[in-house]
């Protein structure tokens, strides 16, 4: 059976419907509202599964069905489906992992008053996710874009009786809406270039040669080529919603959202939808470009993901939250997948992209078992010895731990940042972003083994540690299916049978067992780093055994200082908030006084000109135009009465003068020549 | 369509009605007030069912008023005017809804409020510029007196700080009509008459013809800097009356851009294009700063109608169909989001609390004392700051696609206003409604009244409104295009070159 493309809109449908129910069943209907959310999911799951068999029935179509949204007089805004590989592979995966994510919730979430809520909320995020994923329109991926971005808002604040929890979800929307300002740019600006936003339509799409060679073909001041313009404003989107480097401080603070969110939208699908967004309009970042062009897009993305990947790897260094760990984790390797797509991979990204889905998921979900079993305890100086205690919490994290860092041929981890570091070492650019990949991957294998030694090994060093045990079988099923996926996953796409690229790309598959290790020495050095990160990690914090919450961390001992500015976070957060928030609040500040006193002055000096020249007038009339023989008698204790009532603020007085007055101005503007 | 002047006859039968009947019985006086309302917005409807975007500029009455001077009582419609004359009939029936528990004066309350009504059918309808100016007149004298004698804080002066400015504005609008008038010979005020008289004046004459109806016009629609009325006129007045004031008054000023100055003189636009669009792209992100540090609910809801009308202004100023459709669409859909906004902080919130300061509303479990005005306005919220699915999406988004070919920085500038509008909007959101959370206080320490059914469909209402038109708005975009590109709008596209 297969998925034709015109009922492509079902997948995402279904979870919004399921968010329509949620939002109208009463706080009590707990059990029908997740109910629905996941047979809605797994019926979606289903739908993806189906979609993705007619994807490979011919890996190099674009299958689309596009409509009209509105017409705007020069010509309708349309909106559309898209099938091909990656629509489908990104389908399955979110509808798969979501899915497993939402079993999980029914038990994580269980005393939650919210519930429901938290269903509804959840359906929405996957509808949007899910909408965007098969969009066939730059611009329905925006509205998606907006919306997966909402439903992070309001998942991140879900818990907004916490201060820190409403905090971070108003620094989660607005940062990365500073990212979305540069996306909604760049698409006004392609609209404008070629008179159209969907991606393939027939030969005129956007992502088809006619307009790509016309986009390429013109260069603006400074020499940029206008593809590259556009494709960089795209990507300030993708930096904003994938927490790259210098945006990126949103998302480790998201993690105040309850540990299924940070699963689902902050670690395996809304923050890769940057990297999903710039594999979609691939052709345009990376469309042939005249040869004098001085920069081109993609060198921009290898770099900000290097930066990202290395930043974030060296900040995880020094966390002692576990989830904060997980997230600056998240942080690196996006900024891995980046730095793939910078380099030229797309495919390796995406691979990257599905395994760290997969693997990051498990990670997240373990160390929401975790929580849920030390009762909201996160720091993991006060963890400690929970490996006997919960034996399948630690075997999957375990699992999810050495796909993360690499750890040889049996994790898809390996394969998949494999494939990135070989497609870093023959970019014709630089070498950089390989070295920073190689470093991260040191670092990576390191703090892992920091954090699993810290969490599980050793003595538990709090009662709530001690106390652990087991969560029950909806959370820890969904932890061994996720962890039969960090394992499985990788085999897609080895370099003996590279089946996920291939179809990825609609390229012919070549399977060569030889080919499962070329490129030996490349592989064999990332073997050793990985060893190396795993040995120090366990030299410096697996030989010898936190003792007590309050010992030092060996780190700290040893460098103190450089593990200091590591915790700090760079003090990019302090930066921001001394720079762009007080720049901020100033001109807040600047543009309020400037209503009260200076516009709010001008008026008033109106005002009383206004009832001055009033008085005047009535001087005028009655003074000196009527001068009368009483006037002589009467007239300065008639005038000072009557000055006295002007005062009382007369309409007509007002009145004549201003609009006298703006007519005076309307003059002197057009005689000055406003322009 | 031809039925739409009986919007206007309805709405000052009504008026007249309720005045009578007010001085017995409040109910009465209430019922007759919804009924009116009820009655002009489903002649709105039905003539909307019935509408034909290929007759253009269409006419429904035309008669001798005053012949020594050419004047006609000539009344005709668009699709431009049937957007903003459903809106109207709209915004009358939840201001109506939302002011159910006004007990003071009631007849005279609903009186005048449906006199105002009235005046602003007229000056949507009008195809004579004199009968437009006489309506514009109605429209602003009621509000006055809603204001000066049902308003709050500081009413007299933000009642009498509004009429200034518009009768300031009505003022350099009158003068610019006249010059017109008098240089045609006298022989009427029909648009076309005084378009075609325009074209015989000097090129300079007419920019400062340009120059007194634009500005005189854009007070009214919230132009930087001409805007201070608006916020403070806003706070000062009573929840239905700002609703009007941001639902349809403001909207007034920005018609009589579109319809009056701008194709009046087209030459003006081309050559004060760079000057108003700055003031409308200072206007919105300006208006956003400072609504970002406001410490009244009302002020912060006052300042986003400001910044949201700057969106209009800059869809009208610069100059393509597109934009203009943009803007008609926002005119449309800042009428149902600010109505909304107004309607939670005004009747739903401020009259059960009798507070509007922030640092008072924030020691107040509101989330929980109040969940459906909560969710209300969050909803309302989101799509105040352009949300997708609600209508300022695709009204901003038009915009802004109509602008990008004119200058990008302007389409920048206003962008921004966009992020500014999500800050302002998600603090208001988080420091009224979830700011204490903690579970100390119960809902038994703050005995609210219950939410009444008024409020609930008024809010229902609006709310539908505005997802209806963000799914597809091409329901009004199909009205508005063909009366933007008719032969009587057509030269401000052109820049007056034939």
């Amino acid at each position: 059976m297969r998925l034709p493309v015109e009922y492509l809109w079902l997948i995402p449908a279904l979870p919004l419907a399921a968010a329509g129910v949620g939002s109208l069943t009463p706080r009590g209907g707990r059990a029908l509202a997740a109910d629905v959310a996941i047979a809605a999911m797994a019926g979606a799951f289903v739908l993806a599964c189906l979609a993705l068999t007619s994807a490979l029935a011919d890996p190099a179509a674009h299958q689309v069905a596009n409509f009209a949204w509105f017409d705007l007089g020069g010509g309708a805004l349309r909106l559309g489906w898209l099938l091909d590989p990656l629509t489908a592979f990104m389908a399955v995966m979110v509808t798969f992992v979501g899915l497993l994510i939402f079993i999980f919730s029914l038990g994580y979430m269980k005393e939650d008053p919210n519930f429901t809520r938290f269903f509804c909320f959840l359906s929405l995020f996957a509808a949007a996710m899910l909408g965007l994923i098969v969009a066939n329109s730059l611009l329905l991926l925006f509205v998606c874009w907006e919306l997966v971005g909402l439903a992070s808002y309001l998942l991140i604040g879900f818990w907004f009786h916490k201060p820190s929890a409403a905090a971070a979800a108003k620094k989660a929307f607005i940062t990365t809406r500073i990212g979305d300002l540069g996306l909604l740019l760049g698409m006004l600006w392609l609209y404008d270039a070629s008179g159209s936003l969907l991606f393939y339509d027939g030969g005129a799409g956007v992502l088809e040669a006619p307009v790509l060679s016309t986009l390429a073909g013109q260069t603006l001041a400074g020499g940029l080529a206008l593809s590259t313009a556009i494709g960089l404003l795209i990507f300030c989107g993708a930096i904003g919603k994938s927490g790259q480097f210098p945006l990126h401080v949103w998302l480790p603070d998201a993690m105040e959202g309850p540990t299924p969110v940070s699963a689902l939208i902050h670690a395996a699908t809304m923050v890769a939808a940057g990297v999903f967004l710039i594999a979609r309009v691939y052709p345009l970042m990376s469309a042939d470009l005249p040869l004098d062009v001085p920069m081109h897009a993609l060198t921009v993305v290898a770099f900000v993901g290097a930066i990202t990947a290395l930043m974030g790897a060296l900040i995880a260094v020094a966390q002692n939250d576990i989830k904060r760990v997980l997230a600056y984790s998240t942080v690196s390797q996006l900024g891995y997948m980046m730095l793939a797509l910078g380099v030229g991979s797309w495919t390796a990204a995406i691979f990257h992209l599905l395994t760290h889905a997969f693997f990051k998921a498990l990670l997240f979900l373990g160390a929401g078992s975790v929580i849920h079993a030390a009762h909201h305890e996160q720091d993991i100086r006060n963890l400690g010895g929970l490996a006997p205690r919960m034996k399948v919490t630690f075997a999957t994290f375990a699992i999810g731990m050495m796909a993360l860092a690499g750890v040889p041929f049996l994790f898809s981890g390996f394969w998949s940042k494999e494939a990135i570091l070989h497609a870093a070492h023959g970019w014709d650019v630089s070498q950089v972003p390989f070295y920073v990949g190689l470093a991260a991957v040191v670092l990576t294998a390191f703090y892992m083994t920091r954090l699993v030694a810290e969490t599980f090994l050793g003595r538990p060093r709090s009662d709530a540690a001690a106390h652990a045990h087991e969560s029950p079988a909806v959370m820890t099923v969904p932890l061994g299916l996720l962890a039969a996926g960090a394992v499985v996953l990788g085999f897609l796409g080895t370099p003996a049978c590279p089946w996920l690229q291939s179809r990825l790309a609609g390229t012919p598959l070549h399977s060569d067992l030889g080919h499962l290790f070329e490129g030996g020495g490349l592989m064999l050095l990332s073997i050793v780093l990985v060893g190396a990160g795993l040995g120090l990690g366990w030299w410096l914090y697996g030989r010898r055994l936190r003792a007590a919450s309050t010992d030092r961390d060996p780190l700290a001992v040893a460098a103190p200082r450089t593990l200091g500015v590591l915790a700090g976070k760079f003090y990019l957060d302090e930066l921001y908030a001394a720079t762009v928030g007080r720049l901020n609040a100033a001109l807040a500040w600047c543009a309020d006084r400037l209503d009260r006193h200076v516009i709010g002055g001008a008026v008033e000096f109106l005002g009383k000109f206004g009832l001055f020249s009033g008085a005047l007038n009535r001087e005028l009339d009655e003074d000196a135009i009527n001068a009368g023989f009483d006037r002589v008698n009467a007239g300065l204790r008639g005038s000072g009465i009557r000055y006295s009532r002007a005062q009382t603020g007369e309409p007509q007085g007002y009145l004549r003068v201003l609009a006298v007055a703006f007519v005076v101005l309307a003059l002197l503007l057009i005689v000055g020549g406003v322009r | 369509m031809n039925l739409l002047p009986l919007t206007i006859h309805l709405s000052f039968a009504g008026a007249f009605l309720a005045l009578v009947a007010g001085s017995r019985s409040a109910a009465a006086a209430r019922w007759i007030a919804l009924l009116s309302a009820l009655a002009g917005w489903g002649v709105t409807l039905w003539a909307a069912v019935h509408f034909d975007p290929g007759a253009g500029y269409a006419s429904l009455l035309n008669l001798p008023w005053i012949e020594s001077l050419g004047i006609r009582f000539h009344l005709a419609a668009d699709g431009i005017s049937l957007t903003l004359v459903v809106l109207t009939g709209l915004a009358a029936v939840a201001g109506i809804l939302f002011s159910w528990n006004v007990q003071e004066d009631t007849g005279a309350f609903f009186a005048l409020y449906l006199a105002l009504i009235g005046g602003v059918y007229g000056v949507f309808l009008s195809a004579d510029a004199f009968l437009f100016f006489v309506f514009y007149e109605i429209a602003i004298v009621p509000k006055y007196f809603l204001i000066a004698r049902w308003g709050s804080t500081n009413r007299e002066y933000g009642a009498m700080k509004l009429a200034l400015y518009s009768f300031a504005g009505s003022g350099m609008v009158l003068a610019g009509l006249l010059w017109v008038y008098g240089a045609a010979g006298g022989t009427g005020f029909g648009f076309g008459e005084l378009a075609l008289a325009a074209t015989r004046l000097t090129h300079h004459e007419q920019l400062i013809i340009f120059a007194l109806l634009f500005v005189g016009f854009a007070i009214l629609a919230g132009l930087f800097p001409f805007h201070t009325w608006a916020p403070t006129g806003h706070v000062a007045a009573p929840t239905a009356a700002s609703m009007l004031l941001a639902g349809v008054v403001m909207k007034l000023g920005a018609y009589g851009c579109l319809r009056v100055a701008m194709p009046l003189v087209p030459a003006g636009l081309t050559y004060f294009q760079p000057a108003i669009a700055w003031l409308a792209v200072i206007g919105i992100v300006y208006a956003g700063l400072v609504a970002l540090v406001q410490e009244d609910f009302k002020f912060v809801i006052g300042y986003s109608s400001v910044s949201h009308m700057g969106f209009v202004l800059l869809g009208l100023a610069a100059g393509t169909p597109q934009a203009a459709a943009g803007a008609v669409l926002q005119m449309f859909s800042h009428g149902v989001i600010a109505g909304l906004l107004f309607a939670v902080v005004g009747r739903m919130v401020y009259e059960r609390t009798h507070t509007r300061r922030l640092d008072e509303l924030r020691r107040l479990p509101l989330h929980r004392l109040m969940p459906f005005t909560a969710v209300v306005f969050v909803v309302a919220g989101l799509a105040s700051m352009g949300m997708p699915g609600f209508s300022g999406f695709p009204a901003e988004l038009s915009i802004l696609i109509g602008t990008w070919p004119v200058s990008k920085l302007w389409t920048l500038g206003a962008a921004l206003g966009v992020l500014v509008a999500a800050a302002f909007t998600l603090r208001v959101i988080q420091v009224v409604f979830f700011s204490r959370t903690d579970d100390a206080v119960t809902v038994a320490d703050h005995p609210l009244p219950p939410l009444t059914w008024p409020e609930r469909i008024g809010a229902g209402l609006l709310l539908a409104a505005t997802v209806v038109v963000g799914l597809n708005p091409a329901l009004l975009l199909n009205w508005i295009i063909p009366g933007l590109t008719s032969p009587g709008l057509q030269a401000i596209w052109t820049g007056g070159t034939p």
